[in-house]
């Protein structure tokens, strides 16, 4: 694919001003799709299936079916709503939106339109370099995803060149939530870091709600970025593109770059835009276009007659409301702040995904940097060398445990990493595997005197050297006793006796 | 004719239970009398015989178990093909759906099979119900059991021919705009809409959304009845089922009394626009249920004139949205343009092959009126048109306890007489969309035969959304008191169709 001119990133800020408007679609983990009984594969339950397996008539569009919305769906929506700082409306409604495409069984999707559950809000997002932006939430509103083409026969994977598409309807039900911005004012030369920093937020707020797997590269977590230019000084907007198909976090910044870049070199040489959607290639680093969008495009909305509006009591609104937990944002200035971390410290916590992990070990009793040093360091080695979720591996109660036992001396921090293992196999928790594997430090003088005077004994040029002062030459002996110990004594302690028995005599 | 046939379905529950007749002598009379008799009326779509006799012997054994049912345990029933079938074909009267075979059941042949009864198959409609005659149906019409050249009315015209030939005993049948009542009107049968949302519309093949509902056709008001107690009631697969329980509707036919009851007559549903015949036959049921302590209360309802235009904006608006899932990507008929073609060009190919004038004359009409900077004018306008219909019945409700109209303007006509006119057509629902469009309650049963053509004529009684009870109170009330007069229920004057055995033996080449 031919790769568009693009201007220089600085160069293009000084011409013109980017505005951003972002599309973030979550799927719900819910057990049940939004319309039917079928299992959700958008919860980590049912996320292994086989095609066409996860479907009712009412997934399928089968003649006679209908839809029946999900209540656990609805809680979660007004959940996220309230943590989006959005008013949740006390009456709203579904609406059809109709047109034809084999990935969407009815050929219409149910989804909102003039009355969203949640509208009014404000997120704040914190990037890497410490800004602050408030983000305008325009609107969160509950629909339900389309199934998934495969085609198959082409060189490409896509539509064009295809001899023929297979169609999963697993997908085709999952609650989304579309949260949409207003369009974003102001982030300048930040507007990509931006773009990737709120949507990174939205994973948290989902995460922290417990209300969605959250994971991009499943599809949990979606992006749609739409960018335009204004010449510096123009009130008027821009035409806009949508960039679609952007599937990382650090996609998201790079199309927002690209888009900008793009554009100021389409804008700088006399062109207009086009208003159309495109596409994010991760291979090249591009976007390309996809189908023309203009505002006119007719999906013939109107309210769906097979479901009632959703009228939530305010009692429910409120409960939820109460149940919120803190948001994203402040919580880590809370953390960062109580934990004492430098900048640098928080942001390999934060950046690991491990902030919750880190913050119950702590109210388990650890002090922040061991536990920080146990889940970035061991614990991540392990992680990654079995391909597996940090947080999965290790409780955060048996980090904490295992902590304490390093600081009260039973464990030196290399018995520790086995003690680890262990509870990383399921062997039981800490204390369990170093009662099981005898692993304690031996703290009892009498068996590292014994076992250092036999070394000495059998090692009589070194015990002379120590005598003549050569204090290094003690390393021979100290090796042979933890040798002899199987590792289970304390290195420092053995040194110390070493150094006082070779004096001793 | 066998004797078992003529039983209303509440004489043959009797009979059953009594052990009198097994469910498999009743169901296969009634095949028997399909096979006399349908290659002339051709009411049935698809007839099971083989799964109807398995179900009736598997009643009859459970029976002499000792399991108890209800009372019309046992009792064959005809279905509409608009309500999906596990294992039998459900078409909708389409030729898009050919062949293929649902692998569930709405929620009402769910209940009826519950409640014992024994699907016997599926009933002739205009195609996905749209039409008054049921001549738009893609497999051809239905006649009407009392003049073979005439129309059986529609949609649900196999429903009610099927009811009226002997061929079942009662049967289901769904009524968007009129059509269950108006079938039994010109057929000399018993059909009720009920309130929207007393039936579930699970497994219904959705005609318009806000509008279709489920009901019972039948020979008898107690029978209707009987069946609406057995498919009435909430269905966690359909959300705009109403949640309440139900009060017996048998029991308000038993009870039946009209003595104080306050009757409306609907100034504008009965005017010079009515067939002479029909509306004499009008007054003399409100006569008779006047000397019997009804109150006749003249009825203004100034927006009802306004109601069939609504009509056609809301239902081809939904209907072209509901339509659009028959494409051929999961389901019935698929046509390969030919070389190929893209997934677009086969969904066109198969709709322009599938599907029939009139449906194709509705989404086109309903896809309008849905677009952009059409839909204030168009949609928009319907529904305001559609609160002020609720608006009268509120207005009159509050005077009366029920409303009484000629069921549809004229006796039955001869097939091919209006299917070049759609509007004439239309016009056949003038008295029966203002329910539909306020989701009231309604029912038509026999007044009488027109004495100029000396075919069935129906009287309509409509109540309040959730007092269907005030319909079989009343519509019970005037049965008897007729049929007192008769000296016999309507359809025994019917014309004995076994003349036709041979034609129908002819015709079977057909």
């Amino acid at each position: 694919m031919a790769r568009a001119a693009l201007m220089d990133f600085d160069r293009a800020l000084e011409l013109f001003e980017p505005v951003i408007g972002l599309e973030v679609h979550v799927e719900l983990n819910t057990t049940t799709k939004m319309f039917s009984s079928a299992p959700n594969p958008a919860n980590s339950a049912f996320h292994i299936a086989e095609p066409n397996t996860l479907v009712t008539p009412v997934c399928l569009g089968l003649p006679g079916s209908l839809p029946v919305v999900n209540g656990e769906a609805v809680r979660s929506s007004i959940s996220l709503g309230l943590a989006l700082g959005c008013s949740i409306a006390p009456s709203s409604r579904f609406a059809r939106k109709n047109y034809f495409y084999p990935d969407l069984a009815k050929n219409y999707q149910i989804s909102q339109y003039d009355e969203p559950i949640a509208f009014d809000g404000e997120v704040e997002v914190e990037l890497e370099n410490g800004r602050v932006f408030q983000v305008p939430i325009e609107r969160a509103h509950m629909e339900e995803d389309a199934g998934k083409l495969t085609h198959v026969g082409g060189s490409t994977g896509r539509i064009q060149g295809a001899e023929y598409s297979l169609v999963d309807y697993n997908r085709a039900g999952v609650p989304l939530v579309e949260i949409v911005t207003r369009p974003i004012f102001g982030a300048e030369a930040d507007a990509p870091a931006l773009a990737r920093a709120y949507v990174s937020t939205i994973r948290d707020i989902a995460l922290s709600l417990g209300i969605s797997e959250a994971r991009m590269e499943r599809g949990n977590l979606r992006c749609d970025a739409n960018v335009s230019l204004r010449p510096r000084g123009q009130e008027k907007l821009g035409t806009r593109t949508e960039t679609k198909n952007v599937n990382s976090f650090r996609s998201i910044e790079r199309a927002v770059r690209y888009e900008i870049q793009r554009q100021a070199a389409i804008l700088a040489d006399g062109g207009t835009i086009t208003q159309e959607t495109r596409h994010w290639h991760e291979d090249t680093g591009a976007t390309s276009a996809g189908r023309p969008k203009s505002d006119a495009d007719d999906y013939r909305y109107f309210p769906e007659p097979d479901l009632l509006p959703v009228v939530p009591s305010a009692e429910l609104i409120e409960e939820l409301r109460a149940a919120l937990p803190e948001a994203p944002a402040a919580r880590r200035r809370r953390l960062k702040s109580e934990w004492g971390f430098s900048d640098d410290e928080f942001q390999i916590v934060a950046n690991s995904g491990m902030l919750n992990e880190l913050a119950e070990t702590v109210a388990a009793g650890a002090t922040p940097a061991a536990a920080r040093k146990w889940w970035t360091g061991e614990i991540a080695r392990l992680a990654n060398a079995a391909d597996r979720d940090a947080a999965g591996m290790v409780s955060p109660a048996h980090v904490a445990e295992l902590a304490a036992l390093v600081e009260s001396g039973t464990l030196t921090d290399r018995l520790a990493r086995q003690v680890l293992e262990g509870v990383v196999a399921g062997e039981g928790s800490p204390q369990q595997i170093v009662d099981a594997r005898g692993l304690a430090v031996v703290s009892d003088d009498g068996a590292l005197i014994a076992a250092i005077d036999d070394a000495l004994a059998s090692q009589p040029d070194v015990l002379a050297k120590i005598r003549d002062g050569k204090v290094q030459a003690a390393g021979a002996v100290i090796g042979a006793v933890m040798k002899a110990m199987q590792g289970k004594a304390d290195a420092a302690r053995v040194r110390e006796l070493v150094l006082e028995r070779a004096t001793a005599e | 004719m066998s004797e078992i046939i003529r039983l209303t379905a509440a004489a043959l529950g009797e009979k059953l239970a009594a052990g009198e007749v097994s469910s498999v002598e009743a169901t296969r009379a009634h095949l028997d009398r399909i096979a006399a008799v349908d290659g002339a009326v051709h009411a049935f779509l698809h007839v099971d015989a083989e799964g109807a006799l398995a179900a009736a012997a598997d009643v009859d054994r459970r029976r002499a178990a000792g399991e108890s049912f209800g009372p019309l345990a046992g009792v064959p029933v005809a279905v509409k093909d608009v309500l999906v079938t596990e294992g039998m074909p459900s078409t909708a009267g389409s030729r898009i759906l050919e062949g293929w075979i649902p692998p569930y059941d709405a929620t009402p042949v769910r209940l009826v099979r519950e409640a014992g009864m024994i699907p016997l198959g599926k009933t002739n409609m205009d195609e996905f119900a749209m039409g008054s005659s049921t001549e738009h149906s893609a497999y051809g019409p239905t006649h009407n059991p009392w003049d073979l050249e005439r129309i059986p009315g529609g949609s649900g015209g196999g429903s009610a021919a099927a009811v009226a030939a002997f061929e079942a005993p009662l049967a289901l049948g769904s009524d968007t705009g009129g059509s269950i009542r108006q079938p039994a009107h010109v057929t000399g049968t018993v059909g009720v809409k009920p309130t929207y949302g007393a039936v579930s519309r699970y497994g219904s093949i959705a005609l318009a959304s806000s509008l279709d509902q489920i009901g019972p056709v039948t020979r008898t008001v107690l029978d209707a009845a009987l069946l609406q107690d057995v498919i009435a009631g909430h269905d966690p697969h359909d959300s705009t089922s109403i949640p309440e329980a139900w009060p017996s509707m048998a029991e308000a036919v038993r009870r039946a009394d009209v003595s104080g009851v306050r009757i409306g007559v609907v100034k504008q549903l009965d005017s010079d626009g009515v067939q002479a015949g029909v509306r004499a036959k009008f007054h003399e049921s409100l006569e008779l249920l006047q000397r019997n302590g009804a109150e006749i209360v003249e009825i203004d309802a100034p927006n009802f004139e306004y109601a069939i235009a609504a009509y056609y904006l809301i239902l081809p608006a939904e209907a072209s949205s509901n339509l659009a899932k028959f494409d051929s990507v999961r389901f019935g008929l698929r046509v390969t343009p030919e070389g190929g073609g893209t997934v677009e060009q086969v969904m066109a190919a198969t709709r322009e092959a599938g599907f029939g004038p009139e449906v194709k004359r509705r989404i086109i009409l309903g896809t309008y009126a849905l677009s952009a900077g059409y839909y204030d004018a168009y949609y928009g306008s319907a529904q305001k048109v559609r609160t002020l219909v609720q608006r009268d019945f509120d207005a009159a409700f509050a005077k009366v306890d029920v409303l009484a109209t000629p069921t549809a303007p004229t006796t039955a006509f001869k097939l091919g007489e209006k299917l070049d006119d759609p509007l004439a057509m239309y016009l056949n629902d003038v008295a029966t969309i203002p329910a539909n469009l306020a989701g009231v309650p309604g029912i038509s049963l026999p007044a009488g035969l027109a004495p100029e053509d000396g075919l069935p004529v129906g009287i309509q009684f409509l109540a309040p959304a959730r007092q269907d009870a005030r319909l079989y109170n009343v519509g019970g009330a005037l049965e008897r008191l007729l049929e007192a007069e008769w000296g016999a229920p309507l359809l025994s004057r019917a014309p004995d169709l076994s003349s036709h055995e041979m034609a129908a033996a002819e015709e079977g080449a057909l």
